[in-house]
């Protein structure tokens, strides 16, 4: 545990926080408690065995503001428009500096059942959803970060969508940074709770076009109820000199489905948590991931599958793509919890080093206390395959472009599972971009569908 | 005079690392146009290392010798320039690239070829029917092209798909590593008639192998043995048969006493 005295930030500089008349007392005796538990934990030391890979000084050394609700600028309208689905969403939030903003949003036109709301909104019209779910999953025990995001809780998303009731076009959050001349740290939230039986598509976009130092300290519940199906996104293009650390809690009931994936193209350092708990049987959960960084950039993902309930299916397959000095680290922990018997858990960690002073970490950590289970984990890391390159070359392709193309398959193979139509098209964009590969190049052209990416 | 396909003098290699072990010790070979060679010998005898080191395997360095090809100098140009400029190399093992498919990968090579030979890009009917037209040569199904390459395949497929590539590019200088190597008798014959079925009056090919098994279908007009990393030995086809009958054993003989 780390001492108040070593942390440089005071809780009172983190919490300072206009007082907002009209939060209902649970809210307010919730940010209480999680500002107590954050002044009594601190931030997480180097010697923290979760943390230790990720070095958190550049963070907690730097005295973040609380960002002020500003009037969108030119440079937040560009990047909202940037990052905007248009008519590709169903519903468009976008929060600038972690406040939600009307003008850039769009509510749209939702089916019956189906709601999208921010967080003061989500309170005043139903107190009882927000109140049964928020901070029941994410605890602000969980970890810090968590504690933190509770403690100042102000602002965020809720989507709520009914029992039975099903949305096909993507819900999408859109968290975009503006800057400012200080460092300044917003602290969204979101809730989405599917109950029985529905269906919905949630994509979190989190953009930065600024140039000043911020830090997003994100965390998102999900709640997925008997039989739902959750598709799920995270985009993450923070801006060069932004932190991210986010922490996404799962709740898998009876029969769901829950299918993530996320990218992570920006930040300058980026820790994220998703942990994932199959609380009822037969519910399947999908993690993959896709990390394409460089420079002297660095992430950190550490997942949790918590087999809680017998005959769960999970899967996960994680790649990175790490240029520069850039650092990646994968810790992939699967928890058979005693009783979970028929879990069915295959988790695949892949990098590949496009420089020698890259470096990967990867780490799987399986606890199983049952005895009638299937868990596999593998972990590959290496530079381009000089024989893949040779062979490709001895065709007539140029030895730079063999290259590109190579990596751009080991990236593909994350992007081609990716159903979120407008998600896929700007990772390919991006990754065309990055390999200077043609901007109309579709993985289509390219890729061969293989079993896997049909399934999934 | 007309001027050889292929000129190779005194060609000597090492494998590309410190301390590496010189494989070629002075190869000597002559291929002219609409010819085909075989290069035979056994395992460690370097053939396979003469047809990576035309192709251009950086995993190999050359310390002696050249090699002409169409009159100019190979060595000079990278592994991608040899292939636009007609080289080919069938791998004896041949790699595994998964999520590029088939189809991306051969458009982009002939492509490559094209644009090295000043032509436009080919356009999407012409390369579908240039690809069907050499999956029916090759007896392949049609799925096959939408596959990543050689990903999941048997070795017979890998090795099709190498004379498929091959027929598709339709090289001046053909180089079959060991493309016999673990085919059955069917695939073989299907394999080799493809093969047989590029030769023009313009292009050469260069067969490495173990086994005589292939010669029977694509007739050599030399055959070489190869030991110890030189061609000790060149003649009509009654030398692949020789071997056939009597494995390499006489070969090592009759060097030493050379020697």
């Amino acid at each position: 545990m780390t001492q108040l005295a070593d942390n440089p930030m005071a809780s009172s500089t983190w919490f300072a926080d206009e007082s907002e008349g009209g939060a209902p007392s649970w809210l307010t005796a919730l940010r209480s408690m999680a500002a107590e538990r954050f002044d009594a934990v601190g931030f997480p030391s180097s010697k923290d065995e979760e943390w230790r890979f990720t070095q958190l000084a550049p963070i907690t050394r730097t005295q973040f503001r609380l960002a002020d609700r500003q009037p969108p600028g030119r440079q937040a309208t560009e990047t909202a428009g940037a990052f905007s689905f248009g008519r590709d969403a169903a519903a468009e939030l976008v929060f600038v500096n972690g406040h939600f903003d009307v003008a850039l949003s769009k509510q749209g036109r939702l089916p019956h059942g189906v709601r999208v709301m921010n967080l003061g909104e989500a309170i005043e019209c139903d107190p009882q959803l927000v109140r049964h779910h928020l901070a029941r999953y994410a605890t602000i025990d969980a970890n810090p970060f968590v504690a933190l995001n509770s403690g100042i809780l102000r602002d965020g998303a809720v989507i709520h969508v009914s029992r039975g009731a099903a949305i096909e076009q993507p819900i999408h959050l859109l968290f975009i940074s503006a800057g400012g001349r200080e460092p300044a740290v917003w602290h969204p939230r979101v809730l989405a709770v599917v109950e029985d039986g529905a269906q919905a598509v949630l994509v979190e976009t989190y953009a930065g076009a600024a140039n000043g130092v911020y830090l997003t300290n994100a965390v998102t519940e999900i709640v997925a109820g008997a039989d739902s199906r959750i598709d799920h996104c995270k985009l993450q293009q923070e801006s060069a000199s932004g932190y991210h650390v986010a922490t996404t809690q799962v709740a898998l009931g009876r029969g769901s489905t829950f299918v993530s994936h996320s990218a992570t193209l920006g930040g300058r350092i980026t820790r994220n948590d998703l942990n994932v708990v199959m609380a009822g049987e037969h519910a399947e959960a999908t993690l993959n991931g896709l990390v394409l960084i460089g420079g002297e950039q660095h992430v950190d993902n550490h997942t949790l599958l918590d087999h809680a309930a017998a005959n769960c299916p999970s899967h996960e397959l994680f790649k990175h793509v790490l240029d520069g000095k850039a650092t990646g680290v994968f810790k992939g922990r699967i928890l058979v919890r005693p009783g979970s018997q028929k879990t069915d858990s295959k988790q695949t960690s892949k990098a590949l080093l496009l420089s020698d002073d890259a470096v990967m970490n990867s780490q799987p950590a399986l606890e199983i206390y049952a005895d009638d289970v299937k868990c596999t984990h593998g972990s590959t890391t290496g530079p381009v395959d000089e024989d893949q390159v040779f062979y490709l070359r001895s065709r007539g392709v140029a030895q730079e472009a063999a290259r590109h193309l190579l990596t751009y398959a080991f990236a593909a193979d994350i992007t081609r599972r990716i159903k979120v139509e407008p998600v896929r098209r700007r990772l390919e964009t991006f990754m065309a971009a990055q390999h200077g590969l043609p901007q109309d190049l579709r993985i289509t052209d390219l890729g061969a569908h293989d079993e896997a990416a049909r399934n999934s | 005079m007309k001027l050889p396909l292929l000129e190779i003098r005194n060609l000597h290699a090492r494998v590309a690392a410190p301390g590496g072990r010189e494989i070629l010790k002075g190869v000597d070979l002559t291929i002219n146009a609409s010819e085909v060679h075989a290069i035979m010998g056994k395992n460690g005898s370097g053939k396979s290392t003469l047809a990576q080191v035309l192709a251009g395997r950086e995993a190999y360095e050359v310390t002696q010798g050249e090699v002409r090809y169409k009159g100019g100098d190979l060595l000079e140009l990278s592994t991608e320039e040899r292939a636009r400029d007609g080289v080919f190399l069938a791998f004896q093992y041949p790699v595994e690239i998964p999520g590029v498919s088939t189809s991306y990968f051969l458009k982009a090579a002939v492509n490559a070829i094209r644009k090295h030979r000043g032509q436009p890009e080919i356009d999407a009917k012409q390369f579908l029917d240039l690809v069907r037209e050499k999956m029916k040569l090759l007896k392949m199904t049609p799925d096959f092209m939408n596959r990543a390459i050689n990903e999941g395949f048997s070795g017979g497929e890998k090795k099709r798909n190498e004379i498929f590539q091959m027929a598709v590019v339709n090289p001046t200088l053909a180089l079959m590593d060991e493309t016999d190597s673990g085919l059955d008798v069917d695939a073989l014959k299907t394999v080799a008639e493809g093969a047989v079925s590029l030769q023009r009056p313009d292009n050469a090919i260069l067969i490495v192998t173990h086994y005589q098994r292939i010669l029977q279908y694509i007739v050599p007009d030399v055959v070489h043995l190869m030991f110890d990393g030189r061609i000790v030995m060149s003649g009509g086809r009654d030398l692949a048969a020789r071997v056939d009958t009597e494995g390499y054993d006489w070969v090592d003989k009759e060097v030493k006493q050379l020697v």
